[in-house]
């Protein structure tokens, strides 16, 4: 157990090794500095600036200044919010992109799973076909679709809940929702899928012999294996859900790490963007480590291999 | 290139069939209605904001644009790009899956290795960075080229190349699972036996008899690229203004509705344009595969 740990996190350094590398190339090797703004900067400060955030020198030498530098946790200086480190912005930023992001992602397995469960059980039924129908509405449509309709409707017409910002429960339900819809569509449809395989395996048909509720047998048998497609997807769908909210929070006027990623590209603050590429690939890489070990946990027949 | 068996089974759902005369339309629409409307309608004007009317069916923006030229204009944006995006995909990962599936062994271990690296690196990501990297450097070179209409559309261009690089893995791994089986087949044995050449073999009768597969999967690719290039140009990271796609139309319509006064023809217009165009594209490509898989069966 503890040499597969040990592979994957060599991996997961590899990984973000390179995603690291390819970011810095491209933002260096793109036309324009971060300084260029409206305003020319006299050559004197521009070079101040330049030795003050360490883009002085060549390039390997700024690369490699910046590889030591991250190796001992400091993300730098962001460039364009002067004076702020990137560690700060990120510290600030993400909390709040965790706590939408997870609350979407429990949302989404929950009532993906419920509904993907109930297509499966009244197959070819009024509800597998409203089930799977709204499964694909929610898979085709993109976030900033489903997000300004449902501040359309549920904001500005009905007034129910606030139209974006970020504060109480109320503030979350929207950007949650809108978050988690095409994940629990997802989910829904491979659900039914596995559920429908599962309810007609041997097992089954044992627990249903010996006179097992049906909901029992749903749940407590057929559950355990229908479910292991899902979890897989869990891994991608954790990291998607929190690089997704880029939109959402964009939509939601949410005061996340998403806008500060977008707008990082376009301010060429490169150091800032490169904080938060670690951060997020890192997410990714972890989650997916996580599916794994979950997955030897729930079937006992997959070993955990390397 | 079509089994007309498959064609029988997908004429017999009724969604498939809407949708597909749905999309003719759209495409249509996009295509060809632009010329049918004066195209003063795109130029800016003193009606702002006028709600929808017999005049401007659809309303008109911030500048007095009207809606419905903007929709469809928009639409040929988001539609082009979404289809040459998805042929450019279709290209490389035909020709990868192709590759690895027949030559078999370490090149198709390696092969389908760097697959599952790029399909743990977030995608969208990297594009967002190679746009703004390389939208500059595509565009002196234009001009230097005196390729005006290049420079014009060099966010178009970079968008379809970009796009494509990224949407390629799923069809690179469907292809060589179809090869995989395919290439075990007597009538490639025979074709090896006759003397052809591996190239012959993969053109002649390998990719003939993954046509089909090849098609169901351009038709699920294409609402992918038009979701990856909206998003983009929501973010303001894709097409540029005066240009527009459904993306960036949406991104405008999002901005105009808050709770002092929702100009709703905006978002609901645009929004409904793509949607359906993605629902319809969705439609055909689920039933387009479920009746190939059928016929496996």
């Amino acid at each position: 157990m503890l040499a597969v740990l040990l592979k994957r996190l060599v991996s997961l350094l590899v990984v973000l090794f390179c995603v690291v590398s390819i970011t810095f190339l491209l933002i260096r090797a793109s036309p324009g500095g971060p300084f260029d703004g409206e305003r020319k900067i006299p050559e004197a400060i521009e070079k101040q600036l330049l030795a003050k955030y360490k883009l002085d020198g060549s390039l390997w030498q700024q690369y490699s200044g910046y590889i030591g530098d991250l190796l001992q946790g400091d993300l730098r200086l962001s460039t364009k919010y002067r004076n702020r480190s990137v560690n700060e912005i990120l510290a600030q930023t993400l909390p709040v992109t965790l706590v939408l992001g997870g609350s979407a992602f429990l949302l989404a397995t929950f009532a993906g799973i419920w509904l993907g469960t109930l297509a499966a059980m009244h197959r070819q039924s009024w509800r597998d076909f409203g089930a799977m129908f709204l499964a694909l509405a929610a898979i085709s449509l993109p976030s900033y679709i489903i997000g300004p309709m449902l501040i359309l409707v549920f904001a500005l017409t009905l007034g129910w809940l606030p139209a974006g910002g970020w504060g109480g429960v109320s503030h979350l339900i929207l950007p949650a929702l809108t978050l988690a819809a095409p994940a629990a569509a997802v989910i829904a449809r491979l659900m039914r899928g596995s559920m429908v395989e599962a309810l007609e395996m041997d097992f089954v048909r044992t627990a249903r012999a010996k006179g097992l509720k049906e909901s029992a047998v749903v749940y407590r048998h057929a559950l355990r294996i229908a479910i292991l497609p899902v979890v897989s997807y869990l891994g991608p769908l954790a990291a998607h859900l929190l690089t997704g909210s880029i939109v959402v929070e964009t939509v939601f006027n949410i005061p996340g790490a998403g806008g500060f990623f977008v707008h990082s590209i376009l301010n060429r603050d490169g150091f800032l963007l490169g904080g938060m590429v670690i951060v997020y690939c890192a997410m990714l890489v972890f989650f997916n480590f996580l599916v794994d070990l979950a997955y030897g946990f729930l079937d006992p027949r997959i070993k955990a291999h390397a | 290139m079509l089994d007309p068996r498959v064609l029988h089974r997908v004429k017999k759902n009724p969604a498939a069939v809407v949708s597909a005369v749905f999309l003719t339309a759209m495409v249509a629409a996009c295509v060809v209605g632009p010329f049918f409307l004066p195209s003063a309608l795109g130029d800016p004007s003193a009606i702002q904001y006028a709600p929808p009317s017999w005049e401007h069916p659809f309303g008109t923006d911030l500048n007095g644009r009207d809606l419905l030229y903007r929709v469809l204009t928009g639409g040929r944006v988001s539609l082009l790009v979404g289809l040459c995006g998805a042929l450019v995909s279709l290209f490389i990962g035909t020709a990868w899956g192709l590759v690895a599936g027949y030559a078999g062994g370490r090149i198709d271990s390696f092969m389908m290795r760097v697959v599952d690296v790029l399909y743990s690196v977030p995608r969208l990501i990297f594009l967002l960075i190679a746009i703004n990297a390389f939208n500059a450097g595509l565009q002196e070179w234009a001009s230097r080229e005196g390729w005006m209409w290049l420079v014009q559309s060099s966010r178009i261009a970079i968008l379809i190349v970009t796009l494509g690089l990224i949407e390629w893995l799923t069809m690179a791994r469907i292809i060589r699972g179809q090869v995989l089986s395919l290439k075990e087949r007597q009538f490639v044995t025979a074709a090896r036996a006759l003397g052809q050449s591996h190239f012959k073999i993969l053109t002649r009768h390998l990719l003939p008899n993954l046509a089909g597969m090849i098609f169901v999967y351009l038709t699920l690719t294409i609402p992918a690229v038009i979701i990856d290039e909206s998003f983009l140009s929501f973010l303001g990271l894709g097409i540029q203004a005066p240009q527009a796609s459904w993306g960036s139309l949406l991104a405008d319509g999002a901005g105009a509705i808050n709770p002092v006064r929702s100009f709703w023809w905006l978002l609901v217009f645009p929004a409904a344009a793509m949607a359906l165009t993605l629902l319809a594209l969705n439609f055909l490509g689920d039933a387009l595969r479920d009746a190939f898989d059928s016929k496996a069966r």
